[in-house]
């Protein structure tokens, strides 16, 4: 990861930082599977080229819902950058996705 | 307890069989009131204000389920880390980890931070269930604890979801035979859960209760709601300690108490001597009454040497002393108590009656009992553990009483009386339950005071009649007969006077009688002696007397001979001779 030598995190690198994002899902339920869809979208959306994500059904790896807190169902992780947040439901509602990932959109109207 | 737990077990579990199948909890006392432990394959509510043991009675349940019923468990924690929660049970002598390496418990902490959560639209708990199936799977789980499950409430805000959630949980652990205890904060308003679980869990609920009244807290446990089941549904008093939890069955006692017919020593020869010279009945109640300072504590330590010089176990529950304090007077009076607490055989105890609730110190004693198994219990003095109610003291003393008579416990109680009043009445109102008396009085007399010690009643023997004084020297306790002359008991300093005139005069009589003997002695030498000289002179009598009579004789024959010499000298022949004259 390049950052620049040390600065508060959040506003300034926020543009240039990788989000680690996860998205915890049980199955192929119909709320983990529109959530994946508007996931999908507000990434390409807000977040072209700086994010990773991994879908991890918690059916075919259960230890990984002890090991990762997870309790709701569907549940969206940002690993990356800290501190980790948490985001449950089926993320219909998009500028609170955003709130929620730190992520400000009007920031990334500016910043091209 | 274990063996009378046990028989009430079996014989409660064999009753219970045809209508609900139930699983023990291990917890002390927890099963005999239940008749067999929490209903099997079933969630349980156990709800309750801060700190009053839910967590605790959970866990208890879990970690005996795994080491003493082979049903491993699943601990979900939903407010303490897995570790927090090994360390709070560590205390109890429960090595969580151990448990956990050896695959019969599964640790969960679910953490709920609301401050990193954000919800956007909809969504369940199915990440909860998925840990509980993957937890449950990973120990092959009976036993399952979501402890304080309600504290998902502050993690989300979608409460009508929560509740069906909550509700499919239930649903879940009952459909998978799950043994399920689950704890629950007590609501502001007096219900019995603040989120009202109580209506989906409708099989057992538990509630548990910390209540202070006079400055002393008590814990109460009360079955609420046992379906298919009877159960008891007083409020029991409980206790936490070292050994866990632990419930006290109240009403549970019938009289059906064993009886002996053996006899121990109360360690006091001249007692023994008032007791059909054998002592008391083992496992009798004994009771020992005095006014403060008339050596209640000394009769009950003599006790207590004696028993543990046989080799029995003592147990010596003081209300007023220490261990230190008890063992130090005696040994003024010739007891060293030291040495049987150094061997192991007298264990002492005190601690402050206003320390705890009545029910606490039943419970004490009982743990006590249970964790020495003494064959005597001595408690001094109950008289200390009068509250406001005497009511509650007496049934206390009662359950004490029939507690340890069931276990063929010999038990001395000694209690204080006062001077006012009559004094054939215990404050406690026990004499009654109590199958030995001995009372011990003062009497105050001549600028003196006297204890005196007389056995008011004995169940099953003939015992003394006599009030006898009691003396306190430093060879023990004796009993001295009290001096009884003119109808009066004479005691202390005036029956010492008494019998010193009476031992005087009794010396001067046997200085009286030896003189007549000797005066007597003297004038049978001089008769005898007299008498031997008229023997003898009766004896010299009777010889002359023989003298003179043979000397007659012997004259006549001689003369006789004369005559025939002469007569044939002279040719006459005594015919002749008589003719011729």
């Amino acid at each position: 990861m390049k950052t620049k030598p040390p600065k508060p995190p959040a506003a300034a690198n926020a543009t240039i930082t990788t989000l680690e994002l996860r998205l915890y899902v049980a199955g192929q339920t119909p709320k983990s599977l529109i959530a994946l869809k508007n996931l999908k979208k507000i990434c390409e959306e807000h977040l072209q080229g700086r994010y990773r994500l991994h879908v991890i059904d918690l059916v075919k790896t259960p230890q990984l819902a002890q090991d990762d807190q997870i309790l709701a169902i569907p549940t969206l992780v940002r690993n990356l950058p800290q501190p980790i947040r948490k985001i449950i439901g089926d993320l219909s509602d998009t500028r609170r996705v955003l709130v929620g990932l730190d992520v400000r959109p009007e920031k990334r109207v500016e910043a091209p | 307890m274990a063996r009378a737990s046990k028989r009430t077990k079996t014989a409660a579990a064999s009753r219970a069989s045809p209508q609900l199948k139930k699983s023990p909890s291990g917890i002390a006392g927890f099963d005999e009131i239940t008749g067999g432990g929490l209903p099997a394959g079933r969630p349980t509510i156990v709800c309750g204000g801060p700190g009053c043991g839910k967590t605790m009675f959970a866990m208890e349940f879990l970690i005996r389920g795994a080491t003493e019923f082979g049903e491993p468990g699943v601990l979900m924690t939903f407010e303490e880390t897995g570790e927090e929660m090994s360390r709070n049970v560590e205390s109890l002598g429960f090595n969580l980890q151990s448990l956990v390496d050896k695959k019969k418990l599964f640790l969960d902490y679910v953490r709920i931070e609301p401050s990193e959560i954000q919800e956007t639209g909809e969504y369940d708990l199915e990440g909860l269930f998925i840990r509980l199936q993957h937890a449950v799977e990973a120990v092959g789980a009976k036993r399952v604890v979501l402890d304080t499950v309600e504290a998902i409430f502050s993690g989300f805000a979608n409460e009508g979801m929560l509740r069906a959630e909550i509700r499919r949980v239930f649903r879940w652990l009952k459909d998978h035979g799950l043994t399920t205890v689950i704890t629950a904060e007590r609501g502001t308003d007096g219900s019995l859960t603040r989120y009202g679980l109580e209506e989906y869990v409708s099989d057992c609920v538990v509630s548990l209760d910390h209540r202070v009244t006079d400055q002393i807290s008590t814990r109460r446990m009360r079955i609420v709601k046992y379906r298919g089941s009877s159960h008891g549904t007083d409020e029991y008093p409980f206790l936490i300690d070292k050994k866990g939890f632990s419930v006290l069955p109240l009403s549970s006692i019938r009289l059906e108490h064993r009886v002996s017919k053996d006899r121990i020593s109360s360690g006091i020869k001249d007692l023994d001597v008032m007791l059909e010279d054998r002592g008391f009945f083992k496992g009798s109640s004994i009771l020992v009454s005095g006014t403060s300072g008339s050596g209640k504590s000394t009769l009950a330590a003599h006790f207590a040497n004696e028993t543990c010089r046989s080799g029995k176990r003592v147990l010596y529950i003081a209300f007023e002393e220490s261990s230190a304090q008890v063992t130090r007077n005696m040994r003024s009076v010739g007891i060293n108590l030291d040495q049987y607490l150094k061997k192991g055989l007298l264990e002492f105890h005190a601690w402050r009656p206003t320390q705890q609730g009545l029910e606490m110190h039943l419970l004490r004693i009982h743990e006590l009992v249970d964790e020495f198994d003494p064959q005597m219990v001595i408690v001094d003095p109950i008289t200390n553990l009068i509250s406001a109610n005497l009511n509650e003291v007496h049934a206390m003393l009662m359950r004490l009483l029939d507690f340890l008579k069931d276990r063929q416990i010999t038990a001395m109680f000694t209690t204080l009386t006062t001077n006012r009043g009559a004094e054939e009445q215990t404050e406690v109102g026990i004499s009654s339950l109590t199958d030995t008396w001995i009372l011990l009085r003062d009497l105050e007399l001549n600028g003196e005071r006297n204890r005196c010690l007389y056995v008011l009643k004995s169940r099953g023997m003939a015992h003394s009649n006599q009030i006898r004084e009691f003396v306190l020297s430093r060879t023990g306790v004796h009993l001295l007969p009290a001096y009884v002359g003119s109808g009066t008991v004479y005691t202390g300093s005036a029956r010492v006077a008494l019998e010193a005139r009476e031992k005087a005069e009794a010396l001067r009589e046997q200085q009286q009688l030896e003189e007549k003997r000797k005066e007597f002695s003297v004038r049978r030498s001089v008769l005898e002696s007299q008498i031997a000289a008229l023997r003898s002179e009766l004896s010299s009598g009777e010889a002359e007397f023989a003298r003179l009579t043979r000397q007659r004789n012997e004259r006549q024959q001689r003369v006789a001979l004369d005559r025939e010499e002469m007569g044939k000298m002279r040719g006459v022949t005594p015919a002749n001779q008589v003719v011729n004259s």
